[in-house]
């Protein structure tokens, strides 16, 4: 907020005082599953803020599946890929996917009632000089059945992010899937 | 919709002698909530959730993980409470750090679903997802200390995210 980085100088001007509490996490906004739908993108993303963050609940019609993200709607093969480490409850994967269009961000399922959760961060988003790398921590636990899963994705683009589209991997996310876009201050 | 700043400190509790549990009863409305934990014991132990004070058999979660040596996945079922790590612990000497995220909490709609980062530096590190099998909203936490008692100087913070 403006009037808090005003007082923030105000103190530093004068070297003395606590400086006030600057509010460096927002919200830019959320998207919540009315209708099911396959794809939802968070477009005119500003680019004052260091870092984004995503934070979702998520279910998608088409059994055991996972979200797709997309960088400014760009769906080059050549320009994703994705590391995890995943844990399914009994062996744990280490796997690499190269030149899949996306990256690999929720896990999640049909079953009803229980929603994955996804927690994915956007480094860096709006630098002009470096590739954008993507931190995803993502699972679904079904009592019995499920995964958790750590990631990093990579874009292999300088352009500044504007735009991030979540795409159901099969099927449509199903009501009550909800995403929320936080820009992180650096 | 417009921008708003969130990531608002809910409340915080340092110990000031060792006790077997934490509970936070107002949580405000948000729409997802973080807890942040650095945990000393009286001996060697770990950190379980219990919503609502729910004792029933509602929580699962699923593990993966590391010990400096091996990498491993695990799965609990139809517990009384949900752990929120498996091979990190705390010590009467070491400081286990947990993050938590609880999603969507305060729905009536859907189970919840939190994720939990934990981890102690000469110990192990966990990852997992846990699954709280009710569609009430969460109005209480109550956080566990199994094996050991939480030690003095123990901090619990939880902070409320709120989304547009």
């Amino acid at each position: 907020m403006w009037w808090a980085r005003l007082l923030n100088q105000i103190a530093a001007i004068h070297g003395t005082g606590t400086p006030a509490v600057t509010n460096s996490y927002e919200s830019i906004a959320t998207v919540t599953i009315g209708t099911a739908q396959s794809t939802i993108t968070f477009s005119s993303i500003p680019s004052t803020f260091k870092h984004l963050q995503v934070r979702g609940i998520l279910q998608i019609s088409g059994g055991d599946t996972e979200a797709k993200l997309t960088l400014n709607g760009d769906s080059t093969s050549s320009n994703y890929a994705t590391h995890q480490l995943l844990g399914d409850g009994s062996t744990t994967y280490g796997l690499a996917t190269a030149n899949s269009g996306f990256i690999k961000t929720g896990i999640t399922n049909s079953t009803a009632n229980i929603f994955g959760a996804m927690v994915v961060d956007i480094l860096d988003y709006a630098n002009t000089s470096k590739n954008k790398t993507v931190r995803t921590l993502t699972g679904i636990d079904l009592n019995g059945n499920g995964n958790i899963r750590l990631a990093s994705g990579f874009w292999n683009s300088t352009t500044a992010t504007t735009s991030l589209t979540f795409t159901a991997s099969s099927g449509n996310f199903n009501q009550y899937s909800s995403f929320a876009l936080y820009g992180i201050k650096g | 919709m417009p921008a708003g700043s969130t990531y608002t400190p809910i409340a915080t509790t340092t110990l000031g002698s060792a006790q077997s549990s934490v509970t936070f009863s107002s949580l405000g409305s948000y729409t997802d909530l973080k807890l942040i934990m650095d945990v000393l014991g009286s001996g060697t132990g770990y950190v379980s959730l219990r919503f609502n004070s729910d004792t029933g058999t509602n929580y699962s979660l699923t593990r993966v993980g590391g010990n400096g040596s091996t990498a491993s996945s695990n799965r609990a079922t139809s517990q009384t409470s949900l752990d929120l790590s498996w091979s990190a612990a705390y010590t009467s000497s070491g400081r286990l750090l947990e993050t938590v995220d609880i999603m969507n909490y305060g729905n009536s709609t859907t189970y919840k679903t939190l994720l939990s980062r934990a981890g102690k530096a000469d110990n192990a590190v966990d990852a997992i997802v846990g699954l709280w099998r009710s569609t009430s909203a969460v109005t209480s936490i109550t956080l566990l200390a199994q094996s050991a008692n939480f030690a003095s100087t123990s901090t619990f913070t939880l902070y409320g995210i709120a989304s547009a």
